[in-house]
């Protein structure tokens, strides 16, 4: 008991038992996280204004290929790092538990790191000129598959360990009765992350093997079932996560609690049951799939993962309206509202990127995954619409909003420049809400996602004109260098915090 | 208590009126999406075609070739203009051309069977803005009924290398 008194600090703010193994696995993983997405964001930006006709910045082998590097640390790279960290946090401090096997973190660190700067590399050199999603038969260097596949091996890896820890914190009681609903909600991520990682392994390990010519005829079809089976998942891992974090936030801003226990972990269970059946969203206008199948998975099974997020969107705010209430702030019907903390980051990321998150990403999902409206969306900017709504405004304004806090209670600093973080998430949605907006009409319009140029000068035949294609195409430029901005003002705040943050009793 | 710390010994409470409430409309709404996915199925007039069948490119390839060979009216561009009665028509997708061009009759129901030679390219109407999924090996029937004479133009929509951007492919619907 000796030694492990040494390894444990109280935190001053919380009260947790932070664990301090636990504390620097949190800290590289957050770290690697903020560096990828920086590394996506100047993709994003470079992108962006490429896309914006009237500037085209890049030229075509160079979109293609930072295309496929922003897909690649966007959505899977800064997200899964910081989950990880999010794990271990859920897992461990906010169990007062320790890490059991911290070595076994630090492999699967290893493994993720070494996978991600192997995807980067080979991405970067020309060697994967495939877009995130590399659908087969356009090959890639083996070594973009092999990075892929490390980086998995490695994620699968922290995440069993976070649910190991979790099971053993409850042997040694850390804690008593059930997990906390953070926990649980972490938890529910896990489990679909463990989907989503063997759907991966299924799809890359033949990918690499082909890429190396041992087989030649890998079938496009059942690729892109299996694709998506990782694809579409990692983001229901992020929704998972991003919805925990919601819980936790309102917490940590107003001192919700959960209205109902048994309502909010219900409705988690329901995502880990239904949520995965999305992934055929991407294959309704597929050859190959039958109308039963398509209409069975693309409702998630009669939309019981849409329930279970119509639940969280009625238990969070109820939470904040009941905490806000007691606190005295009771008049007519929006008072709590009108008086909840808005300059708290933490609190203006939550509500930011829950309505942008429910009122753009989940209702355009629900709508493009209609099999009619798709025909109509697929493969249009619609699409990348969509998924900006619900990953960007939705999951990664929520993890900037949940690093506010972190960052300080792991390091014991003070955070840098409290007034920018204030405006921070603001600024933030308002890039991504005018460029998401110029993306759905581009989309509408028939403009194609994953193009270099929509007039397409120098084909033998003439292109077809968009309709208000410069107006909607500007909208989603401005409206990218604003998002790159409040990015780039949440990482900035991030380093200096860990950099120079005045230090704090521990 | 909090969502960050473990709830009480018992959380298994009933749910109070509005989350009953709550909880009932969403999951009606919740069935009603869900049946109505099922009658658009049923009586819409614009259903997602789920006719498939496997082929090779090499097969595809020679299937297109005597198709053209049959009702080639001239070219443009080097690339072979067609004008087939209502019924099959064939074309092929390959980096970074739609073959053959297509001259339709209005009003003419036409049963396109597209697949690709190389990568997967996605088969997009514009303007009418219709998308599709083109996968090699994979013949996909899509039924198609012009009701506006004019020029389309099929786009790839999906990446297919650094080309991409120039495969557009052209359907002239004559009255």
């Amino acid at each position: 008991m000796a030694t492990e008194g040494l390894q444990f600090r109280t935190c001053p703010v919380t009260g947790f038992n932070v664990h301090l193994p636990a504390q620097r696995l949190i800290i590289a993983n957050a770290v690697t996280a903020v560096v990828c997405l920086l590394i996506g964001g100047v993709l994003a930006l470079l992108i962006a204004l490429t896309r914006w006709e009237a500037v085209q910045l890049l030229p075509a082998n160079l979109f293609y290929r930072f295309l496929t590097a922003h897909g690649a640390n966007m959505l899977v790279f800064w997200i899964v790092f910081f989950e990880v960290a999010g794990l271990y946090f859920g897992g461990a401090v906010m169990l007062n538990a320790r890490l059991v096997k911290p070595k076994l973190g630090w492999l699967a660190f290893a493994l993720m790191l070494t996978g991600a700067i192997m995807t980067n590399i080979t991405i970067f050199t020309g060697s994967a000129d495939v877009m995130f999603t590399a659908y087969v038969p356009l090959k890639a260097h083996p070594a973009f598959y092999l990075g892929i596949i490390l980086f998995a091996v490695g994620a699968l890896v922290a995440v069993n360990l976070f649910l190991v820890n979790v099971v053993v914190a409850k042997m040694e009681r850390r804690f008593t009765g059930s997990v906390p609903l953070v926990t649980y909600g972490l938890v529910a991520a896990a489990v679909i992350a463990d989907f989503t990682l063997i759907s991966g392994a299924i799809a890359f390990i033949p990918a690499f093997f082909w890429s190396l010519g041992v087989f030649t005829n890998y079938d496009p079809g059942a690729y892109r079932v299996f694709f998506w089976g990782f694809g579409h998942s990692a983001q229901q891992i992020n929704l998972c996560a991003m919805v925990a974090i919601w819980y936790a936030l309102s917490t940590l801003t107003t001192g919700a609690k959960p209205v109902n226990e048994k309502l909010s972990r219900v409705a988690f269970l329901l995502y880990i049951l239904f949520i995965n059946l999305g992934s055929m969203h991407h294959l309704l206008v597929d050859p190959g799939l039958g109308t039963a199948s398509r209409i069975v998975n693309t409702s998630y099974f009669m939309y019981l993962a849409v329930l279970a997020s119509m639940i969280h969107a009625y238990s969070i705010p109820a939470g904040v309206e009941v905490a806000q209430r007691a606190k005295g702030y009771a008049k007519g019907l929006f008072q709590w509202l009108k008086k909840a903390p808005w300059k708290e980051p933490g609190f203006s990321a939550l509500a930011i990127s829950l309505v942008m998150f429910g009122f753009i990403g989940g209702t355009t999902g629900v709508i493009q995954g209609t099999l009619q409206l798709n025909m109509l969306v697929h493969n249009t900017l619609r699409i990348p619409g969509h998924f900006h709504a619900t990953v960007v405004a939705g999951t990664t304004l929520a993890f900037m909003g949940l690093a506010y806090y972190l960052i300080p209670l792991m390091t014991c600093r003070e955070l840098v420049g409290k007034k920018l973080a204030s405006l921070q998430p603001y600024i933030y949605g308002l890039g991504l809400l005018i460029m998401i907006e110029g993306m759905f009409w581009s989309g509408s319009a028939g403009i194609p996602r994953r193009t270099w140029d929509i007039s397409a000068s120098g084909s033998a035949l003439a292109a077809p004109v968009y309709e208000g294609a410069s107006f909607t195409l500007g909208l989603l430029g401005i409206g990218a260098i604003i998002a790159v901005i409040g990015g780039g003002i949440f990482i900035a705040i991030a380093v200096s915090t860990l950099l120079f943050g005045k230090k704090q009793p521990a | 208590m909090s969502s960050l710390a473990s709830p009480e010994r018992i959380w298994w409470k009933p749910l109070i009126r509005e989350e009953r409430l709550w909880l009932g409309v969403a999951l009606t709404w919740c069935f009603v999406l869900f049946v109505m996915m099922i009658v658009w199925g049923a009586v819409a007039n614009q259903n997602v075609p789920v006719e498939t069948y496997r082929t090779t490119p090499e097969q595809f390839r020679e299937v297109t070739n005597s198709f053209v060979g049959k009702y080639q009216v001239g070219t443009e561009n080097g690339i072979p203009v067609v004008r087939p009665p209502a019924g099959d028509v064939y074309l092929t997708a390959s980096t970074w051309l739609w073959s053959p061009i297509l001259e339709l009759k209005n009003g003419g129901t036409y049963r396109f069977h597209v697949s690709s030679l190389d990568f997967q390219h996605g088969f997009s109407i514009q303007p009418e803005n219709l998308n599709f999924q083109v996968l090699p090996g994979y013949i996909y029937v899509i039924t198609l009924t012009p009701d506006e004479a004019g020029e389309y133009q099929i786009v790839c929509n999906e990446y297919c290398g650094i080309g991409h951007n120039l495969m557009v492919g052209k359907i002239i619907v004559t009255e």
